[in-house]
């Protein structure tokens, strides 16, 4: 197995930007609060840069399925024409704002994400009928129930409130829809701290090493 | 100043210190997840029958409340890629932002690196499927429906459009282990998937897939400061509640 000189030297430079971040939130100290904007400001150019080679990245995957004839290689080659299209508009026809990069925006890529919000809809619909198909026990009964419940009575006619249904709708809602809510985003909160406290101390490296 | 926030996180690292070097002498049992016992034995018949393995890290990036979900989703994908290095057909990594790409990129390069097989390192394993929650749901779809895939992993962030990849696993007969810090996705994940992780179950992967010691002594300091919480919670309302506060 090989030694990485690289690894302390990141590690180090990871936890002493990171605790620079992380207390510039909670203290104000001039210096401190400069640094921590310097870092967040680094932090952003590199996610920029990040996206460039992102881009290539994803280029360089569909170039070879459309060189090598994979399955879907047409769909490869419609990609790889929409970014060198895109690509060039942007260039070459007045930028990011311009009037044909908000027609490609509008009339290419908005439709096919609405659409493939339709499909997600129909989608959703299937697996909510599979799930029940699959294992029927009490937490998925509540689940579905809960869930046919609130969507019925948000379509129900204005002004035609049977038995309270809109009070009963509103309480399963802010009470205990809410309340379970804040306990799975508590216990979300107290995992991302603890996974961002292992970084911090270097002990989960998410990079070489 | 927020100085209560402070001593919070400083009270959290130092218990997770304390208990970091308490887990190396003593193992801690843990209950059992279902979804994690049916990934580990996914994984081995995945190796045994040359199918590949899919872990899909979402689109939420490293910047952020989602941060945290990535830096488990590399966790998961590094343990994944090591225990399936010695098959014939590598994992393969999707993401929906260019610094996740690039990372598990890195992760892939460095568990190659680590075992001496540095020419097994594929770059194409670590893939940008697109930029945009939509697109990288429908640029990973191939991936799953094309590349022979056995198990999908999806951990990371996540929104509705992850119903589109989880329908998919679902209809290759693939098995599919969920999770997401985000509750949209969660509740997306219990309807689409065997095997969803709900809440903080996401981060307790590394200690269940022996990431190391300090994996089962965040889950000891989350429990403790789980009980903390709520004893906080009924106090207050028990005060609220006779009017002292």
């Amino acid at each position: 197995m090989k030694t990485n000189l690289r690894v302390p030297f990141l590690a180090a430079i990871s936890m002493l930007s990171g605790l620079v971040v992380l207390v510039g939130y909670f203290v104000t100290l001039p210096g401190l609060s400069d640094l921590r904007g310097l870092f967040l400001d680094w932090a952003v150019i590199l996610t920029a840069v990040a996206a460039i080679v992102g881009v290539a990245n994803l280029a360089k995957v569909h170039w070879r399925k459309v060189r090598t004839g994979q399955p879907g290689a047409v769909f490869s080659l419609t990609t790889l024409t929409s970014l060198v299209l895109t690509i060039l508009v942007v260039i070459f026809l007045g930028g990011a704002t311009s009037a044909w990069s908000l027609w490609l925006f509008n009339y290419a890529l908005v439709p096919v994400e609405a659409s493939l919000l339709a499909v997600l809809s129909v989608t959703l619909i299937y697996a909510f009928a599979r799930m029940i198909n699959r294992r029927l026990t009490i937490f998925n009964l509540i689940f579905a129930g809960t869930a046919l419940f609130i969507l019925i009575t948000a379509f129900a006619w204005s002004g035609f409130d049977v038995f309270g249904l809109r009070d009963i709708r509103s309480w399963v809602m802010q009470v205990w829809a809410a309340a379970g809510a804040r306990g799975i985003l508590l216990g979300v909160a107290l995992g991302a701290i603890a996974t961002g406290l292992r970084v911090l101390i270097g002990s989960d490296r998410p990079y070489s090493g | 100043m927020n100085w209560l926030g402070l001593v919070f996180i400083f009270l959290f690292a130092v218990l997770l210190l304390g208990l970091g070097a308490a887990s190396r002498r003593a193992k801690r049992e843990l209950r059992e997840i279902p979804a994690f016992t049916r990934l580990a034995g996914g994984i081995g018949a995945a190796v045994e029958s040359g199918r590949r393995l899919h872990l899909s890290l979402g689109h939420g990036g490293m910047l952020g409340q989602p941060g945290a979900s990535t830096l488990m989703g590399l966790t998961i994908l590094q343990r994944i890629a090591r225990t399936a290095s010695i098959s014939d057909v590598p994992p393969i990594a999707t993401s929906g932002e260019s610094v996740q790409a690039i990372l598990s990129q890195d992760v892939f390069q460095a568990v190659y690196q680590a075992i001496g097989a540095e020419t097994q390192f594929d770059p194409h394993s670590g893939q940008l499927t697109g930029l945009s929650p939509f697109s990288y749901a429908a640029g990973a779809l191939p991936v799953v429906y094309d590349q022979q895939v056995s198990v999908n992993v999806l951990t990371g962030s996540f929104g509705s459009e992850a119903a589109l990849i989880a329908d998919a696993a679902e209809r290759t007969g693939s098995m599919t282990l969920a999770g997401s810090e985000n509750l949209t996705a969660q509740a997306v994940f219990y309807a689409c998937t065997e095997e969803p992780l709900i809440g903080e179950e996401l981060y307790a992967a590394g200690a269940y897939l022996q990431a190391g010691a300090m994996h089962s002594a965040s889950l000891m300091t989350q429990d403790i400061f789980r009980w903390l919480l709520i004893v906080a919670i009924l106090a207050g309302a028990a005060a609220r509640l006779v009017g002292v506060w």
